[in-house]
């Protein structure tokens, strides 16, 4: 039993490995996280799918076989000692038991029996050669049935596990007839040897269906590739449904399954949500998780080299890819996850130094403060590749957001896919259009504009007596200047100036006044812009001051944007696809049995004492032993009441 | 558990005992007028097997008879003062300072606190008055803590229909389960055993998991109520974590007499503190039911892992590690029923036990990922 206990320990450490070493992962992860020797290492031990590790299983195996033959060597014995009664107890040994008495008093047989029986004792009668009568008596042999069902359940779990193993599996692998594929290929593309047979008597996978579409395989991790597992059946996926709370998390999702049987052709149809799956041809149905299934998409493409441009319609589908030729340079678009609900916490930040009395009262409320939580709309991400490969990803939100009171349309950039986006708000006009802002962008980006914006700036300026005449023409140069160092550059570009050619201490001062320029000839810029458009001009009043400011930040935040086109999301038709589990394991109720039995051996081992008594009936006396398999206070306490009990009896006859 | 050579069950019942069965027994059927239509199968028979259990273990523990039936009052009269609207938690004063859940639950940790420095104060200088303040303190709280769990899940309700669920859904609630179950469990080995004095060890570990729970409100603000997740909208929830806090609680008492075994052992305390074999045997029995809960609250685990995860066992961190329990905890009973270990190695032994326990309770929440991450910090 020792190396039972040693066993036992040796398979908790093993157990442990498996938890702080994310099992199942694939390959690449793995070589990514480790290195390549330690990676190789682990794999050798057999550290990435470590509970079907041949030597995992050769502990659990002789563990099984300990236990075996633990019942086995225990059996015979046990079993004996459940039916006996140990009738054959000589007069020293019952008086050498711990709890023994000889009682001054005697008893009739027929009474003593009857005493015993009224106690739930099964009596056995002896009689002596000394014409004393011994009664053996005994309960709560279910005791040691407890240890045989105990222990007996350990060996059926494990049966039951290993049925639903996948020995068979890595004996293929052993043996080569079964190899995982590691290319990304079309499901019908992938050869008989990484495909497993709908006769397979127990398998765990998983598929994603688009709605409308239908899957007859799932497929499982195996090693550093992947198995398909084909069903007997067809999943097609009618409709998915999916429900969210007020604060975004996600109520409900559910599946309208049609099931198609191969063989008969014959279709049912079935509902299946989580914690309720549905059960076909011995195969297991999960609702596991759900996702975008790649969703037609309807967007504007801005030129932003030529931004007066109309924008072009383009339409694509979300997790798909498409070539794009802008500027006849050949781009690829590559999209991402359409996301319908954006739930994101728009309170400000900084709201978190409360005082103690804000914090006591805020730990009374238990209801969440859901007022900062909005649902901002629909997002589409997408990656623009060149044609050198090199890529950068976007996220554009279709719905106008407000902020301090103003309308802005959100777009997202990042050239890492581990940096967080940086944000860009283009400022929307009274149509919450973005042709308003593209229209400045397009004339301030158009150098044969500049000197009529020059002209009209300086004139303002000069009606404003912010200049005198001597200055006019440098004034006038400078606006040029501005205007085109910002249009090429934004921001940046006149700080980087300011860093290479100015001292240090007149930096600050002339930074304002670029500044003032570009905020006075931005209104300009706008006003030629619209002549050019043949619009009314722009109007002068605060709302619409704002716009421009915003927009001169725009036109700034738009060289970080770096890319030829900008993106307009104007329409979409969501197709969800339902992430769907399969598993077939027969051995389940196999586990369930031995689980049972585990309980109820649990049970009878602790709860169910076994107790021994004897009466030996003498003429001038009676002897009273007891013993129990555990020796504790209930057996003293036992022992007192029984003797008590004795007294009462014959003293009442 | 009970004598085995006593007379039949019926005859060894009292008055109260009958009163009480009734009791639960019209509040069982009450309530099954009244929201039965809005019960599943499933949920009719958990609710007609827990009446048959609250009985059995009125009938067993006989303190159990006034503790069940008080903390059900104390919540009902919360709920009556809440009059179907959540905003009264504000403006009632019964409701703000004593009766809604949070008050509840702030009245607990500080009794809780109460009850140790009494408990450790009685024991030291062996005043017998402050060891009974000491148990009649964490009665008190006992009582608090289970009046706000029910409270606490009528109030899930008032915010709105769909996020109403049973209080054992998170790392917050079951931290309020695991004080509540462990005290319960102290209080009646205390009784039957009358080691009254082993309380302030025990009480010691409840004291920290009221620590954690003061940082977890005020820091993560984690007593909001939020809605079940898809996946734990289940009626499988309902008795599979209560009875893996009952052997959580049974380990932790079970490691802390092991503490108060050690000391004895060393000659520290022997003579405040009852004697090590009465102590032994204490832990014994407790390592027992804990085992037998655990068993069955695992078990449980898988069969709801077959209807939510796509089968009984995914080798998850938190399914792993409550094997390791499982195995650890096998081992130890092995060590005394069959080798006959008694004393210091399985005291030890019953210590380290609880930092494995730990470890699967909240180690696996906050240091490992897995399908059980929705307790994560």
């Amino acid at each position: 039993m020792r190396f039972a206990i040693g066993l036992l320990t040796i398979l908790a450490i093993a157990s442990i490995i498996g938890t702080v070493l994310k099992q199942n992962e694939p390959y690449p992860n793995y070589a990514f996280e480790f290195g390549q020797f330690w990676f190789v290492a682990f794999e050798k031990l057999g550290l990435y799918d470590v509970y079907h590790s041949s030597w995992f299983l050769l502990i659990l195996a002789f563990l099984v076989l300990s236990t075996t033959l633990c019942i086995i060597r225990n059996g015979p014995t046990f079993l004996r000692e459940m039916k006996s009664f140990r009738e054959r107890a000589t007069d020293n040994s019952l008086r050498a038991m711990r709890h023994s008495q000889q009682l001054d008093l005697t008893l009739d047989e027929a009474r003593a029996m009857r005493l015993l029986q009224g106690h739930g004792l099964r009596v056995k009668r002896v009689p002596r050669d000394d014409g004393s009568v011994l009664l053996a008596a005994k309960k709560g042999s279910a005791n040691k049935l407890g240890y045989f069902f105990a222990h007996i359940a350990m060996v059926v779990i494990c049966i039951g596990g290993l049925m639903d193993g996948n020995l068979p599996l890595k004996l293929g692998e052993l043996t080569g007839s079964i190899k995982p594929e590691t290319r990304e290929l079309p499901q019908a593309q992938i050869p008989e040897q990484s495909r497993l047979g709908a006769g397979n008597l127990s398998f765990r996978g998983s598929v994603t269906v688009p709605e409308g579409k239908s899957a007859d395989v799932i497929f499982m991790n195996s090693g550093n590739g992947y198995l398909v597992q084909e069903l007997p059946f067809i999943v097609t996926l009618k409709k998915f449904h999916v429900d969210y709370y007020s604060n975004g998390m996600p109520k409900l999702f559910a599946s309208d399954l049609i099931i198609t049987d191969k063989g008969s052709g014959k279709t049912s149809e079935h509902t299946i949500k989580v914690n309720h799956p549905l059960v076909v041809d011995g195969v297991a149905i999960y609702q596991a998780s759900f996702g975008d299934g790649g969703s037609p998409l309807q967007l504007k493409a801005w030129n932003l080299q030529t931004p007066q441009a109309a924008p072009t319609d383009i339409k694509g589908n979300s997790l798909g890819a498409q070539p794009l030729k802008v500027n006849g340079r050949d781009y690829r678009l590559e999209f991402g996850e359409l996301r319908v609900f954006n739930v994101e916490n728009t309170g400000a930040p900084g709201s978190d130094d409360k005082s103690l009395e804000q914090r006591l009262n805020d730990a009374r409320s238990v209801r969440q403060d859901t007022k900062a939580l909005k649902n901002i709309g629909p997002s589409i991400s997408f990656k623009l590749r060149d044609q050198h490969g090199q890529a950068r990803e976007y996220q554009h939100y279709m719905a106008p957001m407000q902020q301090d009171g103003e309308w802005y349309q959100v777009a997202g950039v990042r050239s890492d896919v581990a940096q967080p986006f940086q944000y860009l708000r283009i400022p929307l006009d009274k149509d919450m259009s973005i042709a308003s802002f593209m229209r400045l962008y397009a004339a301030l980006k158009n150098p044969a504009l500049y000197d009529e914006i020059r002209e009209r700036t300086t004139a303002k300026a000069m009606q404003g007596q912010a200049i005198s005449p001597a200055m006019q023409q440098q004034f006038s140069d400078s606006v040029r200047w501005v205007l085109s160092r910002f249009a090429q550059g934004g921001f940046g570009a006149l700080e980087q100036f300011l860093d290479d050619k100015v001292p240090a201490d007149k930096r600050q001062a002339i930074a304002q006044t670029y500044i003032k320029i570009l905020q006075g000839a931005v209104v300009d810029v706008m006003d030629v812009a619209q002549a050019k458009a043949g619009l009314p001009a722009w109007p002068q009043d605060a709302k619409h001051y704002r716009f421009l400011l915003d927009s001169l930040v725009s036109v700034s935040a738009l060289q970080d944007y770096a890319a030829p086109v900008y993106l307009e999301m104007s329409g979409f038709e969501q197709v969800q696809s339902s992430g769907l589990q399969m598993t077939r394991s027969p051995g389940k109720n196999v586990v369930y049995l031995g689980s049972l039995l585990l309980v109820i051996g649990i049970i009878l081992m602790f709860y169910v004492r076994e107790v021994r008594v004897w009466l030996l009936l003498q003429r001038d006396g009676t002897r009273l032993a007891m013993t129990s398999n555990r020796h504790n206070r209930d057996l003293d306490q036992d022992f007192e009441r029984m003797v008590d009990y004795l007294n009462k009896q014959a003293g009442e006859a | 558990m009970e004598m085995v050579l006593q007379q039949p069950l019926y005859k060894r019942l009292a008055a109260g005992d009958w009163l009480y069965a009734l009791l639960i027994i019209v509040a069982a059927g009450y309530s099954f007028s009244l929201y039965g239509s809005a019960l599943d199968y499933y949920e009719q028979l958990i609710l007609a097997g827990s009446s048959i259990a609250l009985v059995a273990l009125g009938w067993f523990w006989p303190s159990w008879r006034w503790f069940f039936p008080l903390a059900g009052a104390v919540s009902l009269l919360a709920i009556q003062l809440y009059d179907h609207n959540l905003a009264r938690a504000a403006e009632s004063f019964g409701l703000k300072y004593l009766l809604s859940s949070q008050s509840s639950f702030m009245w607990m940790c500080t009794l809780f606190f109460l009850a140790t420095v009494l408990s450790w104060a009685g024991t030291l200088s062996r005043a017998g008055l402050l060891m009974r303040m000491g148990s009649g303190l964490t009665w008190a709280a006992a009582v608090f803590a289970l009046a706000g769990l029910f409270t606490r899940w009528y109030e899930s309700y008032l915010i709105a229909p769909d996020v109403g669920r049973i209080p054992v859904s998170n790392l917050y609630e079951v931290f309020i389960l695991f004080c509540l179950i462990t005290a319960l469990m102290y209080l009646y080995y205390e009784a039957k055993f009358a080691v009254r004095q082993v309380g302030a060890f025990v009480l010691l570990v409840i004291s920290a998991a009221v620590g954690f729970i003061l940082w977890y409100t005020f820091d993560r603000q984690a007593h909001e109520i939020q809605p079940l997740i898809p996946a734990l909208q289940s009626w499988w929830m309902k008795i599979h974590v209560p009875a893996n806090f009952v052997g959580y609680g049974a380990f932790a008492m079970s490691a802390m007499i092991g503490v108060a075994q050690l000391l004895i052992r060393r000659g520290i305390l022997a003579s405040r503190l009852p004697s090590a074999e009465v102590l032994d045997e204490v832990m014994y029995k407790a390592i027992a039911v804990g085992f037998l809960f655990f068993t069955i609250a695992t078990i449980l685990g898988a069969m709801w892992a077959a209807d939510a995860w796509g089968g009984y066992w995914s080798w998850d961190p938190k399914e792993t590690w409550a094997l390791i329990v499982w195995l650890n905890y096998a081992a130890w009973l092995h060590m005394r029923l069959v080798k006959g270990w008694r004393g210091e190695p399985l005291a030890w032994w019953a210590v380290v036990g609880l930092l494995v326990t730990s470890f699967a309770f909240i180690g696996v929440n906050m240091f490992l990922s897995g399908l059980h991450s929705y307790g994560a910090l």
